[in-house]
This record gives C-alpha cells, sequence and structure tokens, in this order.
C-alpha cells in the first residue's frame, strides 16, 4: 500500500528567549525549544496511525505541523505524493498544494472551545463548504450539511440549534461532521476523546471506526491514552521528548514492547483486570525540554542507560519485533525482547 | 461507640440547588459508609453527583447549593450541620482534602514549607521549629528530594506530580483519619498518575487513613479501592466490592460503564456503546432514571423507582438485577 502521508526528518523548533532587552541587560542566552526534533513517520491509505507520549513530548506539534498550522523548521512533509513543506515543496504549483492540503482536516480536543457558540450547527459545518473555490449553489449545501449531520448521528433539526445547546459527545460529533465537509481523505485527531465521560468516548470513537470502514478513511490519531491508541490505531508511534523512540505495529507494541520507555508506559496504564494488584515502580519525570538530556534523552530514567546512552543519540532501527526502535541497549542486544505473554 | 462502627457513614444524603426555575436536586437519597482504612472509589460521568457527595463531607458546598436533607456522620459525630468554624477544625484536622489540580490547591505567594507549617500549627499545638520538621519529614515521605531544600521553594517550582506530592503531604499534615481525593490524578499524566497512585495507597496502608476516591478513570479504581459505588443522576446505583463490581457488575449501567472502557488486554471491533447522554438535573426521567438509556428496561423502570437491593456479590438499583442476570457479551 502506498503511503498517504510521509515525513522525512521533520523538525520544529521554537524560540521562547527572553525579549531582546532582558538578555541585553540580564546577559540571558537564547531559549530555543526543540519542540519536534527529526521525526520520520509514513502513514498508508485507510490505515490508523496512533501517535501516544506525555504532556509535551510534542505530538500535537506533529498534529499541526502535518495541517500546515507551523511550518517545520526542517525535514520534508509529503502528502499523496505532493511535498508540501520542505526542499521539493517550491518547485510543487501552489494550486496542489492547496487541493492537497484541502483533503486534511483536523479534529481537536476541546469541543467546548472549537466551535463558534455565536454560530448555528448548519453554519458552522457549512462553513469549509463555503471556503472551498467552487462554491455549490444554497439549496445543495443545505442539502449536503443534513447529510452530514444524519452521517455522525445528528438530527437535521439540529442545524439550527446552537452549540451550547449540546452535550461534549454531541459537540464532537459537530466537529466530526465539520471535518467530513470537504470530503478529506486524512484526518489528524488531537486527543479527540480527551475531554469526554467513558460511555461517550465509546460512542465517538465507534462512529470514528464506521466512518473510516464507510469512507476509507485515514487517521493520525494523537492520544495520552494508550488503551484508546490501542484499540483505535493499526500503527503506534511513541514520542519522547520532540523523538519517535517507537513504532511499531499495534499488536507487536503492545505484546512485546521493545524500548524501556514503552515498557515503562505499559507498566503504569491502570488496568481493569489488575484489581488490587500493584504494578512495576515508575520512577523520574519528563525532563525539561528547554534543557534536554544529553544522549538519548531517556537515560536519566532508563534502568538500562550505559555511558553511550549518555552521549550518543540513538537512532530509529528495525527491531526484531516488526517496528522500529531507537535505543542501544535493544541494538546490542543488552535488552533482551520482552516476550509476549502475561498480559 | 463500638469497633465495628464505620469511620464515616451516609445516611440518605440529598443536595438541592435552589434556581430561580425551581430546585433542581444534585443528590438523591445517598447512603453509603466507609471503614477505618478502607479506600472507596466513587465513580460515575460528569454530573452524576460524586464530586458534590464528596464537598458535602467536607463541608465545602458552594452556594446555593445545600444539605437538605440526611446525615452524615464521623465516628458516630454529626458533621453536616456543624457552625463554620467547628466544620473548619474538623476539616484539616479529621477530614483532609485532596483535588484534581494541585496548582490551584496551593497558594502561589507562600512558599510551601509556610503552608505546611501554618496547616500543621492550625491543627496540632507545635511549636515553629516542630512544625517545620515535621513538614520536611512529611516531604520526605511524599518523596520529594531534598526535602530540606525545597521546602523554601514556591509552588510555581515544582512540576504536577512534584505538586500533587505537595498537596497529599498538605491533606496528611494532622493525620487525618479520612481523606476526600477528588479525581487526585485525573491532571496528571500517566507515568506520573501511577507514581500518585502508588503513594497514596502506601500512605494510607502505613497511616490507617480511609479515603473516599472520588474518579472517572475505572482504571485507578482497579487498582485502588476497596469498594466502588457507581453513581447516576445523583444516585448510587450499584455498590460493592472492587474486584466484584469491575468482573460481574449487575447494574445495566455499570455493565454499560465497564464495557465502554478500551482495554489493552481484550481487543475488541467496537466497544460497548450507551446510547444518550446523563440526563440534565432539571430533566431527571422518571422512575429508574437510567431506563431510556437502558436496553433493557421494563414497564416497571418507567414508573417505580428501584432500591438498591442484593444482587450477586454488590447491591444494584436495578429492578431485573436481582434475578440472575446473563452477562453482556
Amino acid at each position: 500500500m502506498s503511503a498517504l502521508v510521509r515525513l522525512t526528518d521533520v523538525a520544529r523548533t521554537f524560540d521562547v528567549s527572553a525579549p531582546w532587552l532582558d538578555r541585553a541587560l540580564g546577559g540571558k542566552a537564547r531559549a530555543l525549544l526543540r519542540a519536534v526534533d527529526g521525526v520520520s513517520f509514513e502513514i498508508p491509505r485507510g490505515e490508523t496511525l496512533g501517535l501516544v507520549g506525555e504532556s509535551g513530548c510534542g505530538k500535537s506539534t506533529v498534529a499541526r505541523l502535518i495541517v500546515g498550522l507551523h511550518a517545520p523548521s526542517r525535514g520534508t512533509i509529503e502528502y499523496d505524493g505532493v511535498a508540501l513543506a520542505g526542499p521539493g515543496a517550491d518547485s510543487v504549483p501552489a494550486g496542489r498544494r492547496r487541493q492537497a492540503r484541502r483533503s486534511m482536516q483536523m479534529i481537536f480536543q476541546d469541543p467546548y472551545a472549537s466551535l463558534n457558540p455565536r454560530w448555528r450547527v448548519s453554519d458552522i459545518v457549512a462553513e469549509p463548504i463555503l471556503a472551498q473555490d467552487a462554491r455549490p449553489p444554497g439549496a445543495a449545501i443545505g442539502e449536503r450539511v443534513r447529510g452530514l449531520l444524519a452521517q455522525v448521528g445528528l438530527a437535521a433539526a439540529d442545524g439550527a440549534k446552537y452549540p451550547h445547546q449540546f452535550s461534549g459527545g454531541q459537540r464532537q460529533r459537530i466537529s466530526i461532521a465539520r471535518a467530513l465537509a470537504t470530503e478529506p481523505a486524512f484526518i489528524v485527531c488531537d486527543e479527540p476523546t480527551s475531554a469526554l465521560d467513558v460511555s461517550v468516548q465509546a460512542q465517538v470513537l465507534n462512529l470514528m471506526r464506521d466512518l473510516q470502514r464507510r469512507l476509507g478513511l485515514t487517521y493520525l490519531f494523537i492520544s495520552h491514552n494508550l488503551a484508546v491508541v490501542h484499540h483505535v490505531a493499526d500503527r503506534v508511534g511513541v514520542m519522547y521528548l520532540g523523538r519517535i523512540v517507537e513504532i511499531a505495529p499495534t499488536p507487536s507494541l503492545f505484546a512485546a514492547p521493545a524500548h524501556p520507555y514503552t515498557r515503562m508506559l505499559l507498566d503504569a496504564v491502570p488496568d481493569l483486570r489488575m484489581t488490587g494488584t500493584a504494578r512495576t515502580a515508575v520512577t523520574g519525570e519528563v525532563p525539561n525540554p528547554l534543557d534536554p538530556p544529553s544522549g538519548c534523552s531517556f537515560h536519566p530514567r532508563c534502568p538500562f542507560a550505559d555511558a553511550r546512552c549518555r552521549s550518543e543519540i540513538p537512532m530509529l532501527r528495525d527491531a526484531s519485533t516488526g517496528g522500529k526502535v531507537a535505543c542501544h541497549a535493544v541494538d546490542e542486544g543488552r535488552l533482551a525482547p520482552r516476550t509476549p505473554a502475561v498480559r | 461507640m463500638t469497633a465495628s462502627a464505620p469511620l464515616l457513614a451516609v445516611d440518605r444524603l440529598r443536595i438541592e440547588f435552589p434556581t430561580r426555575r425551581g430546585t433542581l436536586v444534585a443528590v438523591h437519597d445517598v447512603s453509603f459508609e466507609i471503614a477505618r482504612g478502607e479506600v472507596l472509589g466513587v465513580v460515575g460521568e460528569s454530573g452524576a453527583g460524586k464530586s458534590i457527595t464528596g464537598a458535602a463531607i467536607i463541608g465545602l458546598i458552594d452556594p446555593p447549593g445545600r444539605i437538605a436533607g440526611g446525615e452524615i456522620r464521623l465516628e458516630g459525630r454529626r458533621i453536616d450541620a456543624l457552625p463554620p468554624a467547628e466544620m473548619r477544625r474538623v476539616r484539616g484536622r479529621e477530614i483532609g482534602a485532596v483535588f484534581q489540580d494541585p496548582l490551584t490547591s496551593l497558594n502561589p505567594l507562600y512558599t510551601i514549607g509556610r503552608q505546611l507549617v501554618e496547616t500543621i500549627r492550625t491543627h496540632l499545638s507545635t511549636g515553629e521549629a516542630e512544625a517545620r520538621a515535621r513538614a520536611i519529614a512529611l516531604l520526605e515521605e511524599v518523596g520529594i528530594p531534598a526535602a530540606s531544600r525545597r521546602i523554601d521553594q514556591y509552588p510555581h517550582q515544582f512540576s504536577g506530580g512534584m505538586r500533587q506530592r505537595v498537596v497529599l503531604a498538605l491533606a496528611l499534615c494532622a493525620q487525618p483519619k479520612l481523606i476526600v481525593a477528588d479525581e487526585p490524578t485525573t491532571a496528571l499524566d500517566v507515568s506520573i498518575q501511577a507514581q500518585i497512585i502508588q503513594l497514596l495507597k502506601r500512605l494510607c496502608r502505613d497511616h490507617g487513613t480511609a479515603v473516599m476516591l472520588v474518579t472517572h478513570d475505572m482504571g485507578v479504581i482497579a487498582e485502588t479501592a476497596d469498594r466502588v459505588a457507581v453513581m447516576y443522576a445523583g444516585r448510587i446505583v450499584e455498590i460493592g466490592p472492587a474486584a466484584d463490581l469491575i468482573h460481574r457488575p449487575r447494574h445495566p449501567y455499570s455493565i454499560g460503564l465497564m464495557g465502554s472502557i478500551p482495554s489493552i488486554g481484550g481487543s475488541v471491533e467496537r466497544l460497548v456503546q450507551i446510547d444518550g447522554a446523563m440526563p440534565r438535573l432539571d430533566a431527571v426521567p422518571s422512575g429508574c432514571a437510567f431506563h431510556p438509556r437502558c436496553p433493557r428496561a421494563i414497564e416497571r423502570c418507567r414508573r417505580e423507582l428501584p432500591e438498591l437491593r442484593p444482587a450477586g456479590a454488590t447491591r444494584a438499583a436495578c429492578w431485573l438485577a436481582g434475578s440472575p442476570v446473563e452477562q453482556a457479551a
């Protein structure tokens, strides 16, 4: 299968320096935050890539880079063979890039903040249609909006209401209807169910899966909830301090995690079946991204770290599990793969 | 008082919010007990009434909300109608509180040392130096490295996980018998969440402190709680031992709630879905409030309100739960 989305060595640095005068008077240095630092992956058409990691690991920045809300500082982002950003992008006609951009949409975490409270639902859902160059006639738009609302399980009459008249789960359905308005092939979902209650989360996840089956959508699904990612994703990438430390097909990542950070994350997930049992101790916290550790950025928390880990950044390499992992200990065979058992 | 008397007894608690358009009842006839050293998990979705029940126990219901009926007893003594000054002594001294957001639970303008010392001296008759020594010991106990140095730092100098540890230390200052923890790990990352849960469990075991753990995260409940109460639309719909309630729930809402949680172990094509949403407080359905969303509702559910009755190893408020229920596949 061909890749719909391809990121090659994408990086994004933010300048978070103090104001110029403070720097000049206070002798403060420039501060650069490497939010994303050399991320490469592909998403085949029709598949879901899950991206997990803790706060500040850069997963939302990756989402924003792909849809063009940020420009990358380095690297190439390709969509359907069209370079959207990076060295090759300037040679691509602007029209082709616009066309590619139009076929990707985004769903955000907070359905209370991402819908304009002063607009009726029908106007919210119609907006992306109206923003297109070839604007369909008014009657066709109304018909299309009703169809979109029906597709996400809302009534046609709901179009006349305002967002505040809906619960969180219904609002997220409105967000999904809006995202589907331009008939996209690719949807970036940034924590789409994190603000929802579990029973409502189940409704939204089921809806997203049904839509994927019916419309052949490709998803980038970002979440900090490993169980949710396990449920929706075909492949999972694990991020730590701006880098992908492991990426593998979902079953093998969860059955036999290779990277020590992935193992730690999986051990930290509270499991319903573990009533009353103690779990493996998790130690340490994510370091300050302004001052990342040398070498492998996970080494201060890693029980397997040695001198090489402290000095040399590990690259993503093919692992025996069928995925890729960035870890010296795994490379050198110091860290045996975890046997897929117990779970 | 006998040794077997519960530490906390909540009896037919009713909490109302008078509004211009009539009185909204947020909590209806909720009764439960917490034994010494026991962890009771209270779960439910937004608006189920779990947080307000916790707030009632620590005497912090925001007006116009009010306790309109029932009793709350701590070691047999009524605490729901205490004058504010007396309630302040109970709160902190006998009942500690931990809230979701550690940043808003700490005063940003005072060092954490000052906040700890002040709390210790309010509740225990100790001198300044003794209180400070105790504060450092507490910070070490909750796992803050270099406690004697960090005690003079301000909350913003701590990370989210470290702040929640400070809040736990604050709650433990006066060695309360009960801690009400309202979503203590919701604002934290999973790896930090695991640390805080472990810490909470260890502290309670070491100090014999009972905990009322309010959360929507069933995973946290599964690992921590001895017993679980499931709330829906202001009522407890099922209560029982944690393992039974999680693995063999009897109320259709509990069954749906457990099934809707994605799990890493199993692989399912679709999650169990409870259609609809929790009713608004001004439009709670007649009879069993869950009946419009319940796949098994019968005519009786629409008319009569079920009481909590024994159902398997738990007690469930469902007309159908008394009879052997086939587990939802």
